[in-house]
């Protein structure tokens, strides 16, 4: 196990792709990571030496991705609406299954903590639960008024949280998908009458891993949305009755943009911060209302995944760049 | 007073454009003063032949991306992640954020060649409305005006020039320049009736008469010895809010039967096409539709997702409406912006200010319909087929409606082209 230290995280690999990244997740042994880019296409990359293998199967852009649980199969949500299961650990991968799933944007693909379903959601507002290994829709319901941006599975299993563009964030109970309560996340949108934007959104959610706190991760203070003007923001909320326990700011990132947010344990939280102040990475406890650190990245950054048990961090950039970063010394 | 969109980049071409505006709107009381001041002892020779077309232009504030609208480039490094979908007419493909635009398709004209080299907000919407280049040495009628002027009959009791944009509230524009303020724009903010356009209650019928008996009793001295183009800007000001006022149910789309409010949907844009569409049939020339805003620098996609889908439903339903009306035969709808936005995707997933290469949709009158003038290449970055820029487009508008766009007004002795003369109508696209 390596002992991580988050103040020592430094980028130790970089490699380039053929058009600038949107998104990169790593599989569950930490040596292959899986990034999209702007050219609808998905890049396999060996961790150990920058090996790379072409993925073509998806009609547009890729913002969600999630890997299986055994790492043998990686399902990616396009914004054409399809889902496509792809034989990952191939030397030449395959889509072994491809789903018109949703009717636009899919935003978010995650695993069930079993590996056993799939949910997606996107810009219908419809929740789609999926049988993660045959594909088989199990349930589908009309979720949010508004796109819905982001999803995570409780890890009592029990339990999905969604998340959309106004900032409200819902809980269901999976058993019968009835809404157990919602979390108010609504600072996280940043509509802006003079431009007549709506702006903002749960860009993230994540959980930490003894399910007691629920993140939320996006921006606010969208003074000028149009520009790029608006500031990093996460939100901690209490698992157990919903409260929002902290609201963590960035000091000096006028433009920022929180793309994801993973829990690294139950203490460190971990955020990748794009905008036009640049690409950070930046770590949150919960006792500090700022980050208790910040590492900046060579370019803008549009997405992040971390594996902890390697102690890795990796990132997608606009540069067209996969990087590689350790959180050790 | 007009509320102004604010644009991304802060440009102080805004800036100026509101000093500009807040100085005419502070001298509405006097009629447009700026706006007359080339025409203070002006007399505009001949009389111009009226027609019963009208100009309806939609003003995509902030600068629509031709590449989420009406010219994709899907599955290139420019496309970002739309695609394109086919129309009502085969062969022509639009973005997918316009379903249901793409079913009027056979009523459309699309200009795929624009080019008109500014990437400047003011200075890109002056070229638009006004077809030239702005110049410290003249200035030049917006294309309202111009309508107004060449088509709009006084007999309908109604103004011939009206913007209807986010916060407008019946103040007075100032886009006539020589034609005089007569031909100045009012600014209506949506749904309702002009501010201040209903007399009050406490004013009884009888008084209101007499207060306006007396009011004309001292014009008519005071013209009698000391008219100009001003005071009779002012009278017809008097006498126009009068008319309006006796017609204020014309602005309100409460009178509308339920479906057809429904139709329009409830967006603030789906009223105004539905405002919009009350006008034309009682006679209004011009009417220009803001809506704002398109000057997304930073996460262009999901804006146009929001801006464009809203759009869709609110444009294609006012096509269709006029179209089954009968109006469309009639009515040439005009879609612009000051310009288009960058094939190139920035940082932060936005588009930026691009002239080079950008659309204009039409519709209706006597452009040609279904069709698809001009051609981009394949990242969209320049224009290789079709070329047009502000100058043609604006004959264009004037050659739509029936106006010979190559003759001249004369003012203070002085031929003035109602159109630039260096450009000339797109004959392809007219019939």
């Amino acid at each position: 196990m390596i002992d991580l230290d988050v103040t020592k995280s430094h980028v130790v690999h970089q490699w380039k792709a053929d058009s600038p990244l949107i998104a990169c997740r790593i599989s569950p042994t930490g040596d292959q990571c899986v990034s999209t880019s702007q050219d609808n296409q998905l890049q396999r990359w060996n961790v150990a030496n920058g090996d790379k293998v072409m993925l073509q199967g998806h009609e547009s852009w890729v913002h969600a991705m999630t890997y299986s649980k055994t790492g043998d199969e990686l399902i990616s949500g396009g914004c054409e609406g399809r889902l496509i299961w792809w034989s990952i650990q191939d030397a030449q991968p395959k889509a072994i299954r491809m789903v018109e799933a949703h009717s636009g944007w899919i935003r978010g693909v995650e695993l069930s903590p079993d590996g056993g379903m799939l949910v997606s959601v996107g810009n219908d507002q419809v929740v789609r639960l999926w049988k993660s290994d045959t594909g088989e829709k199990l349930h589908e319901w009309p979720a949010h008024e508004r796109h819905i941006y982001s999803a995570a599975f409780h890890p009592d299993g029990q339990h999905l949280l969604t998340g959309d563009l106004l900032g409200k964030i819902c809980v269901w109970k999976l058993a019968d998908r009835t809404l157990v309560r919602t979390l108010d996340a609504a600072t996280l949108y940043s509509p802006n009458k003079g431009q007549n934007a709506e702006f903002g959104g749960v860009r993230s959610l994540a959980i930490s891993p003894n399910g007691n706190e629920v993140y939320a991760a996006g921006t606010h203070k969208g003074s000028n949305p149009f520009g790029a003007v608006h500031e990093p923001l996460l939100l901690r909320f209490t698992w157990s009755d919903g409260a929002l326990t902290k609201s963590h700011v960035c000091d000096g990132i006028p433009g920022g943009l929180l793309y994801r947010t993973v829990a690294i344990n139950d203490a460190t939280l971990a955020a990748v911060s794009g905008g036009s102040t640049g690409g950070i990475l930046l770590f949150f406890n919960a006792t500090q209302e700022k980050e208790f650190h910040r590492s900046g990245l060579p370019s803008l950054a549009r997405d992040m995944d971390i594996h902890v048990g390697k102690g890795l961090v990796a990132t997608a950039h606009f540069d067209q760049h996969l990087r590689i970063s350790a959180m050790f010394a | 007073m007009t509320k102004r969109a604010r644009y991304a980049c802060g440009s102080m071409d805004h800036a100026l454009n509101r000093r500009r505006f807040l100085g005419a709107s502070g001298l509405v009381g006097a009629a447009g003063l700026l706006g007359g001041v080339a025409s203070l002892s002006s007399k505009v020779a001949g009389a111009i032949p009226k027609n019963d077309y009208r100009v309806v232009v939609f003003n995509m504030h902030g600068g629509l991306s031709q590449l989420e609208s009406w010219d994709p480039k899907p599955s290139t490094n420019t496309g970002g992640p739309f695609r394109a979908i086919p129309t009502s007419v085969p062969g022509i493909h639009i973005s997918e954020l316009l379903p249901k635009t793409a079913k009027q398709m056979h009523h459309l004209c699309l200009l795929r060649g624009v080019n008109t080299a500014e990437d400047d907000h003011g200075k890109g919407a002056y070229m638009m409305l006004t077809g030239r280049r702005q110049t410290p040495a003249a200035e030049y009628p917006q294309v309202g005006s111009v309508a107004a002027k060449m088509l709009h009959d006084d007999q309908t009791g109604l103004p011939g020039h009206i913007i209807i944009t986010p916060g407008g509230g019946g103040g007075r524009g100032n886009e006539a320049a020589y034609l005089g303020p007569k031909f100045n724009s009012i600014h209506l903010g949506g749904d309702k009736p002009p501010l201040n356009s209903n007399k009050p209650d406490a004013i009884a019928d009888d008084a209101e008469a007499r207060r306006h008996l007396l009011r004309r009793k001292i014009n008519e001295q005071y013209l009698s010895q000391r008219r100009s183009a001003i005071t009779d800007a002012y009278t017809h000001s008097y006498e126009q809010a009068l008319k309006l006022m006796e017609r204020r149910e014309v602005f309100d789309v409460s009178k509308e039967p339920q479906a057809a409010q429904d139709k329009y949907g409830s967006s603030e844009l789906g009223r105004q096409c539905l405002v919009a569409r009350r006008l034309l049939e009682n006679g209004v020339s011009f009417i220009q539709i803001t809506h704002s805003n398109y000057d997304t620098h930073n996460d262009n996609f999901n804006f146009h997702i929001e801006q464009v889908g809203e759009f869709d439903l609110a444009y294609a339903t006012f096509i269709e409406d006029l179209a089954e009306r009968g109006m469309l035969e009639k009515t040439l709808v005009v879609v612009l912006s000051e310009f288009g936005r960058t094939p190139n995707i920035n940082l932060y997933y936005g588009r930026d200010h691009w002239s080079k290469a950008w659309s204009v949709a039409m519709a209706g009158a006597k452009v040609v319909q279904g069709a698809a003038f001009g051609q981009t290449n394949k990242e969209g970055t320049e224009v290789v087929d079709g070329q047009v820029d502000h100058g043609d487009i604006f004959h264009t508008i004037l050659r739509g409606v029936g106006v010979d766009s190559s003759q001249s007004l004369i003012v203070d002795g002085r031929e003035l082209p109602i159109a630039d003369p260096a450009a000339e109508p797109i004959w392809k696209v007219l019939v």
